[in-house]
C-alpha cells in the first residue's frame, strides 16, 4: 500500500515470496508494516484501525457471553476451510451455543520465523470472509513470532463477546428426562475432511469440511423456541463427547436411535476404513440442541428451513438414568453404549 | 456403503435371531469363542448379544493383534524407539499397549523418542527413503492378515537394497493359538468351548484347511465368517445347528472372500520371507510352540532384531490383571479386579483394554449398561 511507503520509506512487503520473520514479532517497523498491510488490508475497520492496545465498543442490552478458543490444526488449509475461517467459526459457535449472538473478537497470531506470507494473506483473508458472514467485527490483534522449529508454522487464538437475549437460558445442565435431541445436520463431515489431508493418509475423498459459523441458525431457532436447554457445538470427541457432557452435567441419560443419525455415505466408508466411529469425529459446523419433546417438532422445522440445518433431524430422547449413560439403539437392532473417546482419535483437528 | 450395509440389515438380522432361537435346545447352555479381535468388536458395536438367546455365550478369544503382544516386546520396542535413536514406525493401537512400570511408546514419545504412527507398513518404507540419515524401524505385529504386507515390504526393501530399514518382527499364527486354547487334545480341565466363529481375514489368506485339525482332533465345530454382524450371526446358527447335529466340520459362512486353499500367492510370499519360531511368547497363553514367525535368513540384513542390540530388564506385568485368563475364555472382563478400576481405555492396565478390539475394551465401550451392579438404584 502505498500509505506505507509514505509513512515509513520503506518497500511495501512482498506476499508472494516474503516470508515471516523475526522481526515482524519484535515491535518495530516491520512489525508495523506486517500489520498495516497485510492485516488491516484485509480486516481492517472502524475500531480496529484505531490501533489501540484495547478495543473500546458498544454493546446492545442484555448479558454478556465470553469466549476464547485457540486453532493449532494440521494442515492449516483442508477441504472446505482453513486454519483462519475455522479460528472465526469456532469462537462464533463457541457464543452462539451460549444463546449468545455474537458481536466482537479478538485475534492473536502466533507465527513460526519463515511462515509465507502468501498463506498468511490467504488465511487473513479467509478470516475477514468468515467474520463478515458471520455479521461480527475483529476489533482487536496479535503479532507474535517465535524462532524456527519452536512452532509450527501459524497458530491462531480468538476470543469473543456476545449478548444473550433476556428469557434465553441454555446451559448443559438443564436437559431433563423426556426431552428430544436434535442435530443440526450431518456427522463426522470436518474430521474426515481433515484426515483425509493428513500427510500418511493418502485417500481422495469428495468430503468437504462442514466448518461455519451457526449463529443465524440458532438465532432463529431460539426465535421460534425461546425455551430451548442445551446448545452444543460437538467439535473434538463428536457427538458422543458432547452428548456424554451433557448427560454429566444435567445427570440424565441419553438415548440415540442410530438410524435417525443423519451421516453422510462417504464419511460412513472413509470411517469403516480407519476404523473410526462417526460418532467421535469432530464436525465444525453443527450443533446439538435439546428442548422439551412438545417443543421439538416446531424447532426441528425452524432448523430445517434455515440453510444450515436443512438435514437437521430428531436423533434421541433424555431418558433417566443415574449411570449418566448415552445408549444406542443399533441399526441392527441391538443396543450399545456410545462412549467418549478413549484418548486420542487423531492429532490436531482444530 | 453399498455391499456393507446388506449385512448390517435389520430385518435379515431379526430373521436370523428368530432361526437361531428356534435353533437352540432350551435344555443346555452354548459357549463359542469368537476367535478374533474383529468379531468381538463387531458383537459389541452392533448390540448382536440382544438378538442372542440367552443360553449362547460368546467367550471373547485372542485374536487381537496387541492383546496378545507380551509386556516383554513392548519393553523392546520402548527401548529401541528410546535408546538406538530410530524411527520407530508403528500401528496405532500399539502406542497406548502398557509395557512394564505402566510405560508405553506414547509415553516414550512424550519423552522424545521417535515413535510414527503408519495405517500401513508402506508408509514406513516412505519415512525411509525420506531420511536416509536414519534408521527406520518398522514393528510388525499381527495375525496372518498383517504379514503379508510385511513380506512385501522387507522384498521391496531387499530389491531397493535400503540400509536403514529393518522390521521387528512380532507376527503370530491363528492355529497355534487355537491349538493353545483348547489345550492337548481330550484335554477335559479347559474350558468348554462347544465351537469357534473362525477367523474373518485371516482365513482369506490361510483358507480353511488349516483348521480341519480342530474339527478332526478337538471335534470342535469351526464357521469361517466375515465381519459384519450379520455374518456373526449366520455363524453361530450354524455352530449351533452343528452341536445339535452332534457334528463338528469347518464351514465357511464368509464364502465371498475364503477358499478352501486361501490366498496361494500370499502364502508363498510368507514362506519365502518368513521361518517358524520354535516358540513365542504369547500374553495369556504363555510360551506357545511354532505359533509365531521370523525373518528368514535371506532377509536377515532387513531384521532389528539382528541389527539392533536391544537389551531390557526382565518384564514387570501387573500380577492382578487377568488379560490372560479374559484371552483364554476362562474369565468374563468384568470378573477381572482392576475392570472398570482403575483399568479404563483411558488408564488400561492390560492389553485387553487398549485396542477396540480388545475383550475388556469393548465390553467397557459399548456393553457396560448391561452390568447391573452398576446401577445406582
Amino acid at each position: 500500500m502505498s500509505k506505507t511507503k509514505g509513512l515509513h520509506g520503506v518497500r511495501p512487503i512482498d506476499v508472494e515470496r516474503g516470508q515471516v520473520d523475526l522481526s515482524h514479532g519484535a515491535g518495530g517497523r516491520a512489525m508495523t508494516q506486517l500489520i498495516e498491510e497485510l492485516f488491516f488490508d484485509a480486516l481492517g475497520n472502524e475500531v480496529l484501525n484505531r490501533e489501540h492496545d484495547a478495543a473500546l465498543v458498544e454493546l446492545p442490552p442484555g448479558r454478556v457471553v465470553m469466549s476464547t478458543d485457540s486453532f493449532v490444526i494440521s494442515p492449516i488449509f483442508f477441504p472446505g476451510g482453513d486454519i483462519g475461517s475455522l479460528s472465526v467459526h469456532g469462537t462464533v459457535n463457541d457464543l452462539a451455543m451460549g444463546g449468545g449472538v455474537p458481536k466482537y473478537l479478538t485475534v492473536g497470531f502466533i507465527l513460526e520465523e519463515g511462515f509465507p506470507l502468501k498463506d498468511l494473506k490467504r488465511i487473513v483473508g479467509s478470516m475477514a470472509k468468515a467474520a463478515q458472514d458471520a455479521g461480527v467485527t475483529i476489533v482487536s490483534g496479535d503479532t507474535k513470532v517465535v524462532e524456527r522449529g519452536k512452532g509450527d508454522g501459524i497458530f491462531i487464538n480468538t476470543a469473543g463477546v456476545g449478548v444473550v437475549s433476556d428469557g434465553v437460558v441454555i446451559g448443559g445442565h438443564l436437559a431433563r428426562p423426556g426431552d428430544k435431541v436434535l442435530v443440526s445436520g450431518t456427522l463426522g463431515d470436518h474430521g474426515v475432511a481433515v484426515m483425509s489431508k493428513r500427510e500418511n493418509l493418502s485417500f481422495t475423498t469428495e468430503i468437504l469440511s462442514d466448518a461455519q459459523s451457526l449463529n443465524g441458525l440458532t438465532t432463529a431457532m431460539l426465535e421460534s423456541v425461546p425455551g430451548i436447554r442445551v446448545l452444543r457445538d460437538p467439535t473434538r470427541g463428536g457427538l458422543s463427547a458432547a452428548l456424554n457432557e451433557i448427560a454429566q452435567q444435567s445427570g440424565v441419560g441419553v438415548a440415540l436411535d442410530e438410524a435417525q443419525l443423519p451421516i453422510r455415505p462417504e464419511v460412513k466408508s472413509a470411517c469403516e476404513l480407519l476404523g473410526l466411529d462417526p460418532l467421535n469425529v469432530a464436525n465444525e459446523g453443527k450443533l446439538v440442541a435439546i428442548c422439551a419433546a412438545e417443543d421439538a417438532e416446531k424447532l426441528l422445522a425452524v432448523m430445517r428451513e434455515h440453510p444450515k440445518g436443512k438435514d437437521a433431524a430428531i436423533v434421541g430422547d433424555v431418558i433417566d438414568d443415574p449411570r449418566h449413560f448415552v445408549h444406542l439403539r443399533t441399526g441392527f437392532g441391538g443396543k450399545r453404549l456410545v462412549d467418549w473417546l478413549a484418548g486420542e482419535q487423531l492429532p490436531r483437528i482444530c | 456403503m453399498k455391499y456393507i450395509e446388506e449385512f448390517r440389515d435389520p430385518e435379515l438380522a431379526q430373521n436370523l435371531a428368530k432361526g437361531i432361537a428356534e435353533a437352540v435346545d432350551p435344555g443346555r447352555d452354548y459357549a463359542f469363542m469368537e476367535f478374533c479381535g474383529g468379531h468381538t468388536h463387531a458383537i459389541a458395536r452392533y448390540g448382536v448379544e440382544d438378538l442372542l438367546p440367552d443360553n449362547i455365550r460368546m467367550i471373547h478369544g485372542p485374536g487381537c493383534p496387541v492383546c496378545v503382544l507380551p509386556v516383554a516386546r513392548v519393553d523392546k520396542a520402548i527401548a529401541l524407539a528410546t535408546d538406538h535413536d530410530v524411527i520407530l514406525c508403528t500401528y496405532a493401537d500399539l502406542m497406548r499397549v502398557p509395557g512394564s512400570k505402566f510405560d508405553s511408546l506414547i509415553k516414550a514419545r512424550s519423552r522424545g523418542a521417535d515413535i510414527r504412527m503408519v495405517y500401513s507398513v508402506t508408509d514406513a518404507l516412505k519415512i525411509a527413503e525420506g531420511n536416509p540419515d536414519r534408521q527406520v524401524v518398522f514393528f510388525a505385529i499381527g495375525f496372518e492378515t498383517t504379514t503379508p504386507p510385511t513380506a512385501v515390504a522387507l522384498r521391496i526393501a531387499k530389491a531397493k537394497g535400503l540400509k536403514n530399514f529393518s522390521v521387528h518382527c512380532n507376527h503370530v499364527l491363528t492355529p497355534a493359538a487355537m491349538r493353545a486354547i483348547l489345550g492337548a487334545p481330550g484335554d477335559p480341565t479347559r474350558i468348554t468351548i462347544d465351537g469357534f466363529v473362525g477367523p474373518s481375514h485371516v482365513s482369506a489368506v490361510i483358507g480353511m484347511q488349516p483348521y480341519h485339525e480342530f474339527t478332526e482332533d478337538y471335534a470342535k465345530p469351526v464357521v469361517i465368517a466375515g465381519f459384519e454382524p450379520l455374518d456373526v450371526m449366520q455363524a453361530i446358527l450354524q455352530l449351533v445347528q452343528q452341536v445339535n447335529d452332534g457334528r463338528a466340520d469347518v464351514e465357511n459362512e464368509y464364502a465371498r472372500a475364503v477358499t478352501e486353499e486361501g490366498n496361494a500367492k500370499a502364502i508363498a510370499l510368507m514362506d519365502e520371507v518368513f521361518d517358524l519360531r520354535d516358540s513365542f511368547e504369547w500374553r495369556g497363553l504363555g510360551s506357545v510352540p511354532h505359533s509365531a514367525l521370523k525373518i528368514a535368513p535371506d532377509y536377515a540384513g532387513f531384521d532389528a532384531e539382528l541389527r539392533f542390540d536391544v537389551q531390557t530388564p526382565a518384564p514387570r506385568e501387573n500380577k492382578a490383571c487377568a488379560c490372560g485368563d479374559v484371552l483364554r475364555g476362562e474369565k468374563t472382563p468384568e470378573q477381572c479386579k482392576l475392570y472398570g478400576d482403575p483399568c479404563t481405555p483411558e488408564n488400561p492396565l492390560g492389553a485387553c483394554m487398549v485396542s477396540s478390539e480388545g475383550a475388556c475394551a469393548a465390553q467397557w465401550t459399548y456393553g457396560r449398561f448391561r452390568q447391573q451392579d452398576l446401577v445406582a438404584e
